[in-house]
Order: C-alpha cells, then structure tokens, then sequence
C-alpha cells in the first residue's frame, strides 16, 4: 500500500490546507444563504479562519510581520466590520429576506465550475511559487470568483456589500498563500480603504432607500437619463 | 487469526442487533431533554418491538406476497449492511461480501421493496410516501457515492474495510477534504433516515409524512420488523459516520482485549453522536418537501468539493 501524499507535509502545512478548505466551504455557505443575519455571521467566521491561518503561517515561517497583520485581521475584520454591518442591518431594518437573481441551486453549480477554472488555472502559478501554502493558492482564487460570483447573483444592497468584503478577505488569503503577505504599508491602506469604504456603503444605503424605498440595486436603473 | 475474525464478525453483527433499538432511545431521550419534555425509557424501543411481535398480523384483501416478504427483505438487507461496517475491528469475515459502492446498493435495494411494498394495497398515502422516499433516495445516493470516492481516493480501495483501515492507522494526517464529506454524509444521513429537517420520524399528521406513510399499512411482527431495520439503518450510518471520520480507537487485529477496548471506544463516541443527532433535530425546523432537493443538492456539491480538493491539496508535494 502506497502512503498518501499528505504524509510528507508537516503539521503547519496540513493546518493551512484545513484552513483554506474552511474558506472555501464558508464561500459555498455565504452564497447559499438566504438571511442576512447569518451571512454576517458566516462573514465573522470567515475573518477568524483568515486570522487563524495568517497565524499559522507566522509561525511557522518566523515572518514577525505577519502577527501584526493577523492582529489587524482580528481587529477589523471580526469585530470592527461585522458589529458595524449588525448595527446598519438593525437600523435599515433588513434582517431577513435576501433577493437572488438566479435561484440558489443554479447558482451552486456555477459555483462549482469556478472552482473548477480556479485550480486549473491556479496550477501553473502554484509551481512558480516557493512558499509553504502554494497549493492553496487555487483555493483562494475560487474564493475570490464565488465573492464575484455572490456580488454578481444579489440583487439587494447589503449582501453585495458584505460579498465586497469577502472577496477583500479571499485577496488576502491569496496574497499569504503566494507571497506570505503583502508589504505591510500595502496592508494596512486597504483595511483603512475598507473602513471608509464602509462608511460610504453605509451612508449610500439610506441615501438608496430613501429615493427608492428599497435596497434593491436593480432600480436604480431607473435614474439613467433619457 | 482465522476464529478471531469470525468472532469479531459474530459480536460486531450481534452488538449491532441489539444496540440498534437502544440508541434510537436515546436519541428520543437526548431530543426529548433538550426539548424540555419529559423523556420516554430509554429502553422503549424494546418494549415496542416486544409488543408488535406479540401482536396478530393485520393484512390487506388484496396484499400480494411482495408484501408479505417485503419485511423480511428489509430487515435482512439491513443487517447485511451493518455487518459489513467496521465498527469494533477492521478484521471482518463478510468484508469482502460488499464494498462501499455495494453498501449503497443494500440500501437502495432495501428501498425499492419498502416502496413498492408501499404501492401494493393503494392507499393514497402509502404511494405518496414511496413517491416522496424514491425522490429523496435518487437525490441522496449519488451524494453518498461521491463520499464514498473521496474516501477511496485517499485509501486506494473501495473495501469498507480498507479504507477504514488507512484512516485510523497512519499518522496523525488532516485530510482537508475530509472536512468537506463529513459535513456532506451529515446531510445524507439526515436525509436517508427520514429525521428532522426532511421528515419527523414522530410525526402523526400523514400529510407531510416520507417514511412513515409507507408503513402506514404494516402491523404485527412485519412493523416490528421494519421499525428493527429502520434502528439498524441508523445504526449503521452511525457507525459508518464514525468510522470513516473519526476512526480513533478501532483496532486492527481482533484480539478479545482490541476489542474490548474498541467496543469502549464504540459506546463513547455513539453516546455523543446520539446528542448530536438530537440537538441538530431540535435546532433545526421540518422543510418543505421542495426544499430537500436543495439541501441533498448541497450535499452532493460538498461532496464533489471534497473530491476536487483531495486533487488539488492531497496530490500537492
């Protein structure tokens, strides 16, 4: 009986590659979910498995930056953003129903087929890559095509904007994989981009609803000029 | 070697007999605290086998033979099949009777009877039930078959056996894709024993039954026997959950003290997945029956998932 490949990874590697099949399984779960309450939710979880996996690679690599950008994970995107997207969900009063433009099963298997694109054209990359994680580099890839696919397929403000963000998370976790991090100046722009970026999502939301008494994005279609 | 593989068989078929009824009371137990009720014996499930043996067969005018034999095929393909997972030892006689591909046509074997014999005196209800079971079973096998490949990939085998085998004995190893078939069988497991979110097995209102509508017409020795085979599907799910994802403790060999301490093992991790099936039970609300083609859909995506990441994590350097 031949040994399975997976034994000649060390316990590092082996936790990296649970870690990334965590966000993926997260990214299928944020597209099927029908309530917003629970997508923010699963949005958290995503933050901490990002978190949980800069960790890992910090310390098992020794890069003492990377700490600092795991901290900056669990300070904006577990506690900051998600309280944040509680408090404007409580205020626009939208906790429950989400609007698909397609219907959930149909928008699975797109999901799969992404994945599948994403590690066929992953595979060349992850070979030039050097690092401990280059395999879940295709992983990160088919995160980021299911957010683009989730901002894609809602109609509704809120989800799309919660989809934004998880795609930023997806980035993230691609920039780990493949380059252990970007440069930490890099880093800390987009999360204050992300913040601000927050702000403004959260002000053009009362701003949609009160000229059209709906989140729905489809109708500001209308506000073409003829 | 040979004599201890052929006990180790014996007790494994006989422990999953008689355990069988015990663990679907304490499920009913585990729900009924958590439900804040008060809970019935935990020994219940035996007093009602008990009583519908002791009970005169009720048949239909016009019941043909198929639903006379019907009880007895299910039940035996039941316990075919709980024979065949290792649960206390990987060293099993009727190993090589089945492997996992076969394993899954037991139970659709088991489920063309029960649903023809549901058709055979035609009531209304008994043909919606088979009608409602044959959607769920078409939609939750290939699911449980791509499972079932996940696992073979990382083994190299499709024996039951085997693959338990290969996951208990190497190294400490995390399959990520592993994560990705457990959560997968979950949803199967749920679907293929008619619990909570796709049927409430204690239902009494016809309307939205799927297993219990098929044995509406059933009384006497023959509902005894198919509520027995419908414990021992459970049971052998169980224990298949458990073997597959968290195989600590199941030994190789079959000597008397492996077994022992695996039968310890067995009880232990039982106990705590009955208390899980009870609590996802409670949390959970019945579906639509519209709604179970898009949970087993999402079943079966996890589980074709869990194939592409073997591929692209387990194949890596």
């Amino acid at each position: 009986m031949t040994l399975p490949a997976g034994l000649s990874l060390s316990l590092g590697s082996q936790l990296i590659n649970l870690c990334a099949a965590v966000m993926l399984l997260l990214g299928f779960a944020m597209l099927a979910q029908r309530r917003i309450l629970s997508l923010i939710n699963l949005f958290m979880m995503q933050g901490m498995t990002l978190f949980a996996s800069t960790l890992i690679v910090a310390s098992t690599t020794g890069q003492s930056d990377l700490y600092v950008s795991a901290g900056m994970t669990l300070a904006f995107k577990v506690v900051a953003l998600p309280w944040i997207l509680h408090r404007l969900i409580r205020k626009l009063s939208v906790k429950w129903d989400i609007e698909t433009i397609l219907n959930i099963p149909t928008t699975m298997l797109f999901g799969i087929a992404l994945v599948v694109i994403a590690f066929n054209v992953a595979q060349p990359i992850s070979q030039l890559s050097g690092t401990i994680m280059r395999a879940t580099i295709g992983i990160a890839l088919a995160c980021i095509l299911l957010s683009f696919l989730m901002m894609i397929t809602r109609s509704k403000a809120v989800p799309q904007a919660i989809a934004f963000l998880s795609m930023e998370n997806s980035l993230f976790f691609a920039a780990t994989s493949a380059t252990y991090g970007m440069p930490m100046v890099v880093e800390i722009g987009v999360l204050f981009d992300l913040m601000v970026g927050m702000v403004v999502f959260g002000v053009s939301f009362f701003q949609i609803r009160q000229q059209f008494d709906s989140l729905d994005i489809r109708k500001m279609e209308r506000i073409k000029e003829e | 070697m040979n004599f201890y593989a052929f006990l180790a068989q014996l007790i494994e078929f006989v422990t999953a007999l008689l355990l069988a009824p015990l663990f679907v009371g304490w499920v009913g137990q585990c729900r009924a605290w958590l439900q804040n009720r008060s809970a019935p014996p935990l020994l219940q499930t035996y007093y009602t086998l008990h009583k519908l043996f002791h009970k005169d067969v009720l048949l239909a005018h016009n019941a043909s033979p198929l639903f006379r034999a019907a009880p007895y095929a299910i039940f035996a393909c039941m316990a075919l099949a709980s024979a065949i997972v290792p649960t206390l030892s990987t060293t099993l006689i009727l190993a090589p009777a089945a492997d996992a591909v076969a394993f899954v046509g037991l139970f659709a074997l088991a489920r063309v009877f029960i649903a023809l014999a549901a058709m055979d005196v035609g009531t209304a209800f008994g043909s919606l039930g088979s009608r409602r079971e044959m959607l769920i079973g078409f939609l939750a096998e290939p699911a449980l078959l791509m499972i079932f490949f996940t696992t073979s990939l990382i083994s190299h085998s499709t024996s039951l056996s085997s693959i338990v085998g290969t996951l208990a004995r190497t190294d400490f190893v995390i399959y990520p894709s592993l994560a990705f078939a457990g959560t997968a069988f979950v949803m199967v497991a749920l679907a293929e024993n008619a619990r909570v979110p796709i049927d409430n097995p204690t239902t009494h209102l016809e309307l939205t039954m799927i297993h219990e509508a098929m044995i509406l017409e059933y009384s006497g020795r023959h509902l005894a026997l198919i509520e027995w085979a419908s414990a021992l599907k459970l049971f052998a799910y169980s224990c298949l959950g458990i073997a597959l994802f968290v195989p600590l403790g199941i030994s190789a060999t079959a000597s008397p003290l492996a077994l022992l301490t695996a039968a310890g093992f067995m009880l232990a991790k039982l106990a705590a997945c009955g208390f899980g099936l009870a609590l996802i039970e409670t949390l959970s609300a019945k579906m639509r029956i519209f709604r179970a083609p898009e949970f087993l859909g999402t079943a079966f995506l996890l589980a074709v998932l869990a194939m592409l990441v073997h591929l692209l994590l387990g194949a890596g350097p």
